[in-house]
C-alpha cells in the first residue's frame, strides 16, 4: 500500500518540479482553463443561448471537436497495431506514449460532452442503474459506453505498466497483452460508434451515408499520430528517450496510407453527391461552393482540402517524409486539414440548410471559443502531465525507492519472460 | 494473481444494461377494438347579422315584383361587391321575387335564411357533403363530444363569396364569426435565429 | 534544464516536501466535506437530492407521481405567482389520435402558431419557440424545401402564386427521436402522441438532430413567460413551463385532446384547414377526410408513418 502512496507522491514530485519551458507551458495551460472556466460559468448562468446554436444548427462547435478528438484518440492504435501485433521494436519503446495521447484525447471527449449538454446535472440519466440508458438503439449511449470503456482500458494499461516498470519489474504479459490487443476493437468502436451516431440520422441526408464511418477511420488515423511524431521529436531532444528514426518515419508512411484512403473515400463521396446532384446535393453544396449568398463555409473547406493534399504528398514522397522541416509541417498541416473536415466541415453541412430548407449560418461565440480553449487546455495539461510522469519512468530516472531484495531496474517495455 | 474473468464479466454486464432497459421498455400496444362512440352533439353558430335595418324584407318589397335583371338603386352594400357568378346569376336566383324574406332553391321550394346553407349545397354540393361531416369549415369544441360548427355565411359573404377574411364578431352578447372583404393579414413572423441573442 | 529532484526518491532519503503520513481524522473529514460540496454545488444550480434522485416517470408510483405533480405547482407559484393544476393523465383507451391539414386551405395567417404558443406556456423571447412553423411556397415548384420561406411578411395572406404549408411534430409511429433519445426522455404513447419528460431530459439534443421535420426545441435560455400569460391548466408531459436546457415539441395540446377537447391550432384555424380525431373511429373528421380526400405525409422516404396527414380537399 505504501508503495502507491509512494508512487503518487513521486508523480506529483515528477510534476511539479520542471525547468522555465515546463513551467511557463503550463502557466499557460492553466491561464486557458482559467479561460474556459470563466466561460463555461458564463454560459451556465445564460443557458446554451451563450452559444451561437439555435434549433436551426443545434450541434456545432463543441460537437465538431469532440467528433476530431474522438479521432485523435482512436488513432493511439496506430502505434499499437505495429508494437504489439507486429513486435516491431522501434515503436514498441514508445507505444505507451500513444496511449497517453488516448487518455488526454477522451478527456477532452468527455468535457465537451459534459459543456454541450442541457443539463449536466443529469448526466447519471443516461447511466446502468442510476438512469435509463436507451440500450440497444440509441447510439450516444453506446457512445457512452464505449468512451468511458477505452478510457478505463488505456487508464489501466498505463497505471499497471508505468506502475510496474516504476518498481523496476517487467509487466506480466498475461494480464498486459491481452489489455493491449483488447484497446484495439475498443479504439475502433469508439470511432465507429461516433460515425453511427451521425450515419444513423436519416433525417440529415449528408451524414446519412455508409461511407461515412470508413471516413472517419481513415481520417482518425492520418490525424492522431501527428501529434505523437512532433512530440517523439522534442522527447528525443529534452530526455533521454531513444526513438529511432525508422519508428518516427514509419508512423508518417501509416499516416500517408490512411490520407490516401481518406481522400479517395472524399472523392467517391463528392462524385456521388454531384452526379446523382439530387436535392441532397444541396449539403455537399453549401460547403465547397456555398448556397447563394451563404457561403460562410466555402473558405474553410477549401483550405482544409489543400492542407490535407499537401500533407499527404509530403508524407508519401520518402525524401520529404525523412526531412525534418518538411515532416513537421505535414504534420501540422494534416491537423489543419483534418481539423477542419471532421470538426466544423462536417457537423455544419449537416445541418444547413435545416429540415425545412433554411439556412442559418452559424460561426462560434466567444464563449464557445472560451470554453473551447479551457477543455483543450484541460487535455493538454493532463497530456503534459502524464508525460512528464511517464518518461523519467520510461528512461529509468523516476523509481520506486530502493528495498531490500529488489532487482535491478529493468528496460522499460520490456515483458516477464 | 486473480485471472479477469470477461464472460462472467459480459454477462453481468449484459443483464444490468437489460434490467435499466427494461424499465423504460416502449410501449408497443395498440389500443384494443375501438370504443364505445361519445354522442357527438353539434351546436350551430349564430349567423352573422343582417345589414341594419333590411329585415324584414317584405316591409319594402310588398308591391315590388319586377323580375326582369336591372342595376339596383339601393342595397349598394351588395351590389358593389356582387361577383358571384355576376355573368350569369343575379339578386333573384336566390332571393324568391314573391317572398323575399325567403331563399328560393332551383326547384321554387322556399327556404328561410336560417337554412341558407341548402341554397349553398345545391350548386356546391361536395362543399356541403364535406361540411355537414366537418371536413369543409372550423369547428371548436370537443373531438368527442360536443362542437360548435359555422354557417356558409359566417365566413362566405353572399354576395362575394370568394373566401378573403373573417373576424370575431358580437350578435346577442355571444361572439360569433362573420366574412371581411379584407384578407386576412398574417401574425409576425418567426424570429430569425441570429436575431436571438442573449 | 529540469532539476533532478527525483533523484533523492531514488536514494530512499528524507521526503523534500516535508510531508507526514496521512491524518484519519483529517481523512474522514474531507469526505464528508466532500460530500457536502456536491450537495451545495448541485443547490446552487437550482438541483435539490430530490431532483438528484428521482425515477424515470414510468417508474414513478402513483403517489410518487402526485408528489411530483404537487413539487410541478409548488415551482409555477414561486416562478410565476399563480396557482395552476398540473395532471398526467393517461390516453383514453381505443384512441390513436390523427391529425389532418388541408393545404388546399391554409392561407399563412399564422394564428394557429400563435394560440399554440398561448395555451401552451411557450417561451415568447430568449428564445422565441414556436412549435408549429408555417412555410410559404411557390404554386410553380409545389413542396419544395429548398426555395420554401418561412420568413414571409405581407400585408394580406394568400400572396398571389404562394400556397402555405404549416408544419409540426408529425407524431411518428416510427419516431427517430425516440430512438436515438440515450435516456429514454421521450418516447410515445399508445394513443399517438410522443411525449418528453422535461424532468429526464439531458439536453443532448440527438433527437433534434434525428428529427427530420424540425419538430423539436430547444430551452436554450430559461425563457420569457409573463405571468399573466400562464395557462394554468398544465399537464405535466405537456404544456407545463419548462425548465432550461431541455427539448420540447408539440404534444397535440395533450391536456386537451386527453380530456376530448380540440388542439389549440385546430380550434383557431380561420379557415378550417385542421381536422383532429380518433383514427379508430370510422365516423371521425379525420377518418371521413382519409376516406374521401387523397391523404399524403410528408417526407414519406424516411419511413417515419406519421399521425398527421396533409390532404387537398378542393
Amino acid at each position: 500500500m505504501s508503495g502507491i502512496v509512494d508512487f503518487v507522491r513521486g508523480c506529483g514530485r515528477q510534476v511539479l518540479v520542471g525547468g522555465r519551458t515546463y513551467k511557463a507551458w503550463v502557466a499557460f495551460l492553466l491561464a486557458t482553463m482559467a479561460v474556459g472556466a470563466v466561460a463555461y460559468s458564463r454560459q451556465i448562468r445564460l443557458g446554451l443561448i451563450a452559444t451561437n446554436m439555435r434549433d436551426e444548427v443545434s450541434w456545432a462547435f463543441y460537437i465538431g471537436n469532440f467528433t476530431f478528438l474522438v479521432g485523435v484518440a482512436a488513432a493511439a492504435v496506430l502505434l499499437i497495431i505495429p508494437a504489439y501485433v507486429y513486435h516491431w521494436k522501434p515503436i514498441k519503446e514508445v507505444a505507451v506514449l500513444g496511449e497517453l495521447l488516448a487518455i488526454s484525447a477522451l478527456v477532452m471527449c468527455l468535457l465537451f460532452i459534459l459543456v454541450d449538454m442541457g443539463r449536466p446535472d443529469r448526466l447519471h440519466h443516461v447511466l446502468p442503474f442510476l438512469g435509463t440508458p436507451n440500450w440497444p438503439a440509441s447510439l450516444l449511449a453506446w457512445d457512452a459506453l464505449v468512451l468511458n470503456l477505452y478510457l478505463v482500458v488505456n487508464l489501466t494499461l498505463v497505471v499497471y505498466l508505468l506502475f510496474t516498470t516504476y518498481r523496476g519489474r517487467a509487466y506480466d504479459k498475461r494480464i498486459f497483452i491481452p489489455l493491449v490487443l483488447l484497446s484495439v476493437p475498443v479504439a475502433i468502436s469508439t470511432h465507429t460508434v461516433t460515425a453511427f451516431l451521425y450515419s444513423g440520422m436519416a433525417a440529415r441526408p449528408y451524414w446519412n451515408a455508409s461511407i461515412l464511418a470508413p471516413r472517419f477511420i481513415a481520417s482518425a488515423f492520418c490525424s492522431g499520430p501527428a501529434v505523437m511524431v512532433i512530440l517523439f521529436q522534442v522527447l528525443r531532444k529534452t530526455n533521454e528517450l531513444d526513438i529511432k528514426d525508422e519508428a518516427i518515419w514509419k508512423i508518417a508512411e501509416l499516416m500517408a496510407y490512411a490520407m490516401f484512403l481518406n481522400l479517395f473515400l472524399l472523392g467517391a463521396e463528392l462524385f456521388k453527391e454531384y452526379y446523382s446532384a439530387t436535392e441532397h446535393l444541396l449539403y455537399t453544396q453549401y460547403l465547397w461552393t456555398g448556397i447563394g449568398e451563404h457561403r460562410t463555409l466555402v473558405p474553410y473547406a477549401w483550405f482544409s482540402l489543400s492542407c490535407s493534399v499537401t500533407a499527404f504528398i509530403l508524407f508519401l514522397i520518402p525524401r520529404t517524409r525523412r526531412h525534418y522541416l518538411t515532416l513537421n509541417l505535414g504534420c501540422l498541416l494534416i491537423w489543419a486539414g483534418v481539423y477542419i473536415e471532421k470538426g466544423m466541415g462536417l457537423i455544419i453541412p449537416g445541418m444547413t440548410p435545416d429540415t425545412l430548407g433554411q439556412i442559418y449560418e452559424y460561426k462560434p461565440t466567444a464563449t464557445e471559443w472560451g470554453i473551447a480553449a479551457g477543455v483543450f487546455g484541460t487535455g493538454f495539461l493532463v497530456f503534459t502531465l502524464l508525460v512528464k510522469i511517464a518518461v523519467p519512468i520510461l528512461v529509468g530516472t523516476f523509481r520506486a525507492p530502493a528495498r531490500p531484495g529488489a532487482t535491478a531496474p529493468a528496460q522499460p517495455g520490456l515483458a516477464a519472460h | 494473481m486473480r485471472r479477469v474473468t470477461t464472460p462472467r464479466l459480459a454477462l453481468a454486464l449484459a443483464a444490468a444494461l437489460a434490467a435499466s432497459s427494461a424499465a423504460g421498455a416502449q410501449p408497443a400496444a395498440k389500443p384494443a377494438a375501438p370504443r364505445e362512440r361519445k354522442p357527438e352533439v353539434l351546436i350551430e353558430a349564430r349567423p352573422p347579422p343582417f345589414s341594419e335595418g333590411i329585415f324584414p324584407c317584405m316591409e319594402c318589397h310588398k308591391d315590388q315584383k319586377d323580375p326582369k335583371r336591372r342595376e339596383l338603386g339601393f342595397h349598394d352594400e351588395q351590389q358593389s361587391v356582387f361577383d358571384h357568378d355576376a355573368e350569369h346569376r343575379w339578386c333573384l336566383d336566390c332571393h324568391d321575387l314573391e317572398n323575399r324574406d325567403m331563399l328560393r332553391l332551383a326547384s321554387g321550394a322556399l327556404v328561410p335564411f336560417t337554412e341558407s346553407y341548402r341554397l349553398c349545397g345545391q350548386c356546391h354540393g361536395d362543399k356541403y357533403r364535406d361540411w355537414r361531416v366537418g371536413v369543409h369549415g372550423r369547428r371548436v369544441g370537443m373531438w368527442d363530444g360536443q362542437k360548435t360548427y359555422l354557417l356558409c355565411a359566417s365566413c362566405h359573404n353572399p354576395h362575394s363569396p370568394g373566401f378573403k377574411g373573417v373576424k370575431e364578431i358580437e350578435v346577442d352578447g355571444k361572439t360569433t364569426i362573420a366574412p371581411t372583404l379584407e384578407m386576412l393579414k398574417p401574425m409576425a413572423r418567426p424570429r430569425r435565429p441570429e436575431e436571438m441573442r442573449p | 534544464m529540469s532539476e533532478r529532484k527525483s533523484l533523492s526518491v531514488l536514494q530512499g532519503g528524507a521526503d523534500p516536501l516535508g510531508n507526514g503520513p496521512p491524518d484519519p481524522a483529517r481523512r474522514a473529514f474531507m469526505r464528508t466535506a466532500a460530500a457536502g460540496a456536491a450537495v451545495s454545488a448541485l443547490a446552487s444550480c437550482g438541483v435539490s437530492m430530490d431532483d438528484f434522485l428521482r425515477k424515470h416517470f414510468k417508474e414513478l408510483s402513483r403517489d410518487e407521481l402526485a408528489a411530483v405533480l404537487a413539487k410541478v405547482e409548488k415551482k409555477n407559484r414561486d416562478r410565476f405567482g399563480r396557482d395552476t393544476k398540473v395532471t398526467a393523465e393517461g390516453p383514453i383507451p381505443g384512441v390513436e389520435f390523427g391529425y389532418g391539414l388541408d393545404i388546399s386551405r391554409c392561407v399563412g395567417c399564422r394564428r394557429c402558431v400563435y394560440a399554440c404558443v398561448k395555451e401552451n406556456n411557450q417561451s415568447r423571447e430568449h428564445p422565441q419557440i414556436h412549435w408549429i412553423r408555417v412555410l410559404e411556397m411557390d404554386k410553380d415548384r409545389g413542396v419544395d424545401l429548398a426555395h420554401a420561406e418561412l420568413y414571409y411578411e405581407a400585408d394580406a395572406v394568400p400572396r398571389p402564386g404562394k400556397f402555405y404549408f404549416p408544419v409540426q411534430c408529425q407524431q411518428c409511429r416510427n419516431p427517430p427521436c425516440v430512438k436515438v433519445c440515450p435516456t429514454q426522455a421521450t418516447w410515445k404513447e399508445p394513443d399517438g402522441i410522443v411525449v418528453v419528460d422535461y424532468d429526464w431530459c439531458i439536453g443532448c439534443r440527438c433527437c433534434m438532430s434525428g428529427c427530420p421535420y424540425g419538430a423539436r426545441h430547444f430551452n436554450w435560455s430559461d425563457g420569457q413567460l409573463p405571468a399573466e400569460e400562464l395557462n394554468p391548466n398544465q399537464h405535466y408531459l405537456g404544456n407545463r413551463p419548462r425548465p432550461k436546457g431541455v427539448v420540447e415539441k408539440c404534444t397535440f395540446c395533450i391536456q386537451r385532446s386527453r380530456n376530448g377537447r380540440y388542439p389549440a391550432c385546430v380550434e383557431i384555424c380561420p379557415v378550417g384547414a385542421r381536422k383532429f380525431g380518433n383514427l379508430l373511429d370510422p365516423e371521425s373528421e379525420i377518418r371521413r377526410v382519409m376516406d374521401t380526400k387523397r391523404v399524403l405525409v410528408f417526407k414519406e422516404e424516411l419511413a417515419t408513418h406519421p399521425q398527421f396527414y396533409f390532404f387537398y380537399a378542393t
